[in-house]
């Protein structure tokens, strides 16, 4: 008997803890910050009890025959192994409770997926390993035409990197660590947004939990969700489904704003675009340190910071497109074009033009490459644009 | 007549006794088992703590396909064909299985196609690292050139499958003895007999996934690839289409497996056995038209959606049919707690928490939230652990005094016992508070805030892996060391079937020359 009682007693004490954690953040989901996400936290606390009170009558009984018919107290078995009218109530009872379970999300699940009449739109698309966002359809100008990409930020890639050996290793304390990006997605409060979700390369996953959205960004479709948040702040999320190598390492950031904040955010974003690329003549100098900055944000993950290369992601030290005889062209082309079916993206589109010209150059000297090559935000403006060298 | 039994390695080479291959099943099982938990081990190990302090992010991708890939179809699987070959035809009064030689072939495929897969290890660009859900076009496009050698031991382990399906239900069919009715055969064979219906119809649905994977990558089709006019969610339709009933071929044995043991250790027979074949059966139906629910996320359109919704959720139904069914069994019973009741019943309680999270991931709505976090995690992993490996584990402890003669280490299996449940709930319980906060699955690397989470699960997969070394110990104890007592014939008190009613222990080498008459 006393046995039995100290189980009895360690099992109410693992779930009295287990309980009172639930409440906390760090334990269950969160209700979020939008209508949806509110009734999709009540659904999964409904479910949550209704499974507590199933498995409390279900357990309490099995916990009950096990210790009132063990056979030191119940040596007698008894005899029946049949009865249709008790398999047909719990045939039935459960049917009833699922029914009930199902009613509410039935017409959640049809409200979540009614992205009609919405007043923004904006385009949302995975690359290995960061996100585009490309405003568009905007009523009353709330965007057209802007674009950005979001990275990991520059923080939290250190950290990650310096983290090093077990125990031995700087603690990370970062409260955002890998939830922090270097351009956040902006949008305004109160107003339906349609994020119109796609992907360039492979599967990812689109999930901001406060907002109870999560897309799946499939490369040649277009999926399509939305949300309305109510109050101003920064939301965080990730992508959620396995891309490769760097899948834990592609965080989303929602910035929402108030209206006119998020308009005159959108005009400064609209002035930048009509300004132009910098353009500017730099020194060897200039485009090695600015090269080292970028190189180390955009490729180092891939070619590794000391340029040797990792599996199928080739060596970039001493290697012929690197420093071979006449090689340049071929190397801003692979840069800005990319490599079709492999990993190497196109980055023509998704870095300026000075970034571009400072990592070519970066690669072709750093490292001992030594070429002394050197290529300007210019050259790679004019092949862009159609220009020839 | 002599139990003739031949000698040395050929013995085991060319074997056709059902009970040398379902050894071979099992030992394999329990290597790979052992491989894919040292897996699981660099995993846990990496995410001890956040940061990057133990392999690199591509390699922890690597050990979580080759985890999942070998626990499904190198552990699962095969136990459950081992037990299949080793107890079909003792419960059923058949000398052997029906088709003998298929069986040695069925077995001796499957390290060929672990081999290969495992080689991929070594090669140049590393082991597959896309997951064992193997979504296109990770794997077709950006896959690692070892997918060739990944997609044709996948290929090898589903011809090995079919194979053995083919076996159990020709067995079942042709080979019971007289007497031996349908509505007679122990819940084993009839769960073992649906499991295999699901074999041959989604085993063949896997192998043309893959076979569409390997002309997508050498041969210029692009069944999956959009720019080419495919799809990639084709594949996902495709793999899910095999991949929900093979959920149910991993669980369906271990249904059977608690089946016989409960009533064994209540001493009082299985309540409701012909609604249990149905319920088993309604389940069986039912895997076959909810493999969207994997997909909620991928843009289906809302009508799909509620379908594959309503149609998961009436899963818990027969689900909840056979877990009362099996409390019934104890209800007024006069139960004893031998390490496979221990076993069993863990298995029910563990396994009905799994179908509680499954009931919430049903609820589409809830899902967009819980899909691909560690909430799914602890999902599956309370299904398959202590579900399906929980499950064999009592089917090897109740039924190894029968195949050996002598009986375990009782002491030590409760050890076992009782250091593998708090482990395993340690492992894998907190992974549902970290996948309700937001942790992504798949990831090497996460925020703060899922730290304590994390390290219990960790401590907890240590834990559980070394219990797994004190199992193999047991198990040498007994089948190597010749150690423990002389089992009686009919092992347990309460044992009834066949092969503790008409055989001896051990069970000789040939059984029922002559076959048995069943009334």
């Amino acid at each position: 008997m006393s046995l039995f009682r100290k189980m009895a007693l360690i099992i109410a004490a693992i779930s009295v803890v287990i309980l009172s954690g639930c409440s906390g953040q760090e334990y269950n989901m969160r209700e979020g910050v939008t209508e949806i996400s509110r009734e999709v936290y009540s659904l999964h606390m409904i479910a949550i009890w209704v499974c507590v009170a199933i498995g409390i009558i279900t357990f309490g009984a099995m916990f009950y025959s096990m210790v009132a018919h063990r056979k030191s107290k119940h040596p007698n078995p008894a005899k029946f192994s049949h009865s249709t009218t008790v398999e047909i109530i719990w045939t039935v009872i459960p049917f009833i409770i699922l029914i009930a379970l199902s009613i509410p999300a039935v017409s959640l699940l049809i409200k979540m997926e009614d992205a009609s009449d919405s007043e923004l739109s904006v385009m949302v698309k995975g690359y290995q390993w960061k996100w585009e966002y490309k405003y568009i359809d905007g009523d009353d100008n709330l965007g057209n035409d802007v674009s950005f990409f979001s990275n990991l930020d520059q923080a939290s890639r250190d950290q990650a990197s310096n983290s090093g050996k077990w125990f031995s290793g700087t603690e990370i304390t970062d409260d955002n660590y890998l939830l922090e990006v270097d351009n956040p997605l902006v949008i305004p409060v109160d107003t339906k947004v349609r994020f119109l979700v796609t992907a360039e390369d492979v599967i990812h996953s689109f999930w901001v939990p406060d907002f109870s959205v999560k897309k799946d960004a499939i490369p040649g479709f277009i999926n399509e969700v939305w949300t309305k948040v109510d109050e101003p702040g920064v939301y965080r999320g990730v992508c959620a489904e396995l891309c490769g190598k760097d899948h834990g390492f592609m965080p989303i950031v929602v910035k929402v704003l108030p209206k006119e904040e998020y308009n005159a955010w959108y005009a400064e974003k609209v002035a930048e675009a009509e300004a132009g690329p910098d353009l500017n003549e730099r020194t060897m100098s200039q485009l090695m340190a600015e090269g080292e900055v970028a190189y180390n944000k955009y490729c180092s993950s891939c070619h590794m910071p000391n340029g040797e290369g990792n599996g199928p992601f080739p060596s970039l030290v001493g290697t012929e497109m690197v420093t071979g005889e006449g090689s340049i062209g071929e190397h801003i082309d692979v840069v800005l074009n990319g490599v079709p079916g492999t990993a190497m993206q196109a980055f023509g589109n998704q870095l300026t033009e000075a970034e571009i010209a400072a990592i070519i150059t970066y690669e072709r000297n750093a490292w001992d490459n030594d070429t002394g090559d050197k290529v300007q935000p210019q050259e790679i403006h004019d092949i862009k644009n159609g220009g020839g060298e | 007549m002599a139990d003739h039994k031949p000698k040395g390695i050929s013995r085991w080479l060319f074997t056709t006794n059902h009970k040398d291959i379902g050894t071979m099943y099992l030992v394999f099982s329990f290597i790979m088992f052992l491989i894919g938990g040292a897996m699981a081990m660099v995993i846990r190990a990496e995410l001890f703590q956040p940061g990057l302090q133990f392999v690199e992010p591509n390699f922890f991708n690597q050990m979580t396909t080759l985890h999942g890939l070998i626990m499904v179809f190198g552990a699962v699987m095969p136990a459950t064909v081992g037990l299949a070959n080793w107890l079909i035809p003792m419960m059923i009064g058949a000398p052997d299985m029906a088709l003998p030689r298929m069986n040695n072939w069925s077995f001796w495929i499957l390290p060929a196609a672990f081999g290969l897969l495992l080689s991929s290890l070594f090669m140049e660009g590393g082991a597959p690292n896309f997951g064992w859900t193997f979504y296109a076009p990770l794997s077709t496009t950006y896959g690692p050139p070892s997918t060739d050698f990944f997609i044709f031991g996948v290929h090898l382990m589903g011809i090995s499958s079919i194979m053995g399906a083919i076996n159990v239900i020709v067995t079942v069919f042709n080979m019971r003895a007289p007497g031996m009715t349908l509505m007679k055969m122990p819940l084993f064979v009839w769960t073992w007999l649906i499991t295999a219906f699901l074999l041959v119809m989604v085993m063949p649905v896997l192998a043309g996934a893959v076979t569409m994977m390997l002309t997508d990558r050498h041969f210029g089709t692009s069944f999956f690839d959009a720019a080419g006019g495919g799809d990639p969610v084709l594949f996902q339709h495709v793999f899910w289409f095999f991949g929900h009933p093979e959920v149910y071929i991993m669980i369906l044995p271990a249904f059977g497996i608690a089946s016989a043991i409960i009533p064994t250790f209540a001493r009082k027979k299985l309540f409701g056995y012909s609604s249990m074949v149905y319920a088993t059966a309604s389940i069986a139906f039912l895997s076959f038209i909810v493999w969207a629910h994997h997909m909620f996320t991928v843009g289906m359109p809302v009508k799909g959606e509620l379908f594959f919704m309503i149609a998961t959720m009436l899963i818990a139904v027969p689900t909840g049919v056979k877990v009362f069914n099996w409390i019934a069994t104890m209800w007024q019973g006069s139960i004893t707690y031998e390490t496979p009741m221990l076993y069993a019943l863990a298995f029910v309680i563990l396994f009905t928490i799994g179908g509680f999270s499954g009931v919430m991931l049903a609820l589409t709505p809830v899902d967009w939230q819980y899909h691909d976090t560690y909430f799914v995690v602890a999902h599956f992993h309370y299904v398959l652990f202590p579900g399906a490996i929980f499950g064999t584990m009592a089917a090897v402890y109740y039924w190894l005094p029968k195949w050996t003669g002598r009986m375990y280490d009782e002491k030590l299996a409760k050890w076992h016992f009782w250091l593998s449940i708090v482990f395993v709930n340690l492992t894998f319980f907190p992974m549902h508070f970290s996948g309700l906060a937001g942790m992504q699955r798949r990831v090497p690397d996460y925020a703060i805030m899922f730290s304590d989470f994390n390290m219990m699960s960790s401590i907890g997969a240590f834990g559980l892996g070394l219990m797994q070394l004190l199992f193999a110990w047991i198990l040498i104890k007994v089948c190597i060391l010749e150690k423990g007592e002389k089992a009686t014939d009919q092992v347990w008190e309460g044992a009834e079937g066949l092969e503790f009613t008409h055989l001896p222990s051990p069970a000789p080498y040939h059984t029922f020359d002559t076959p048995p008459k069943v009334d």
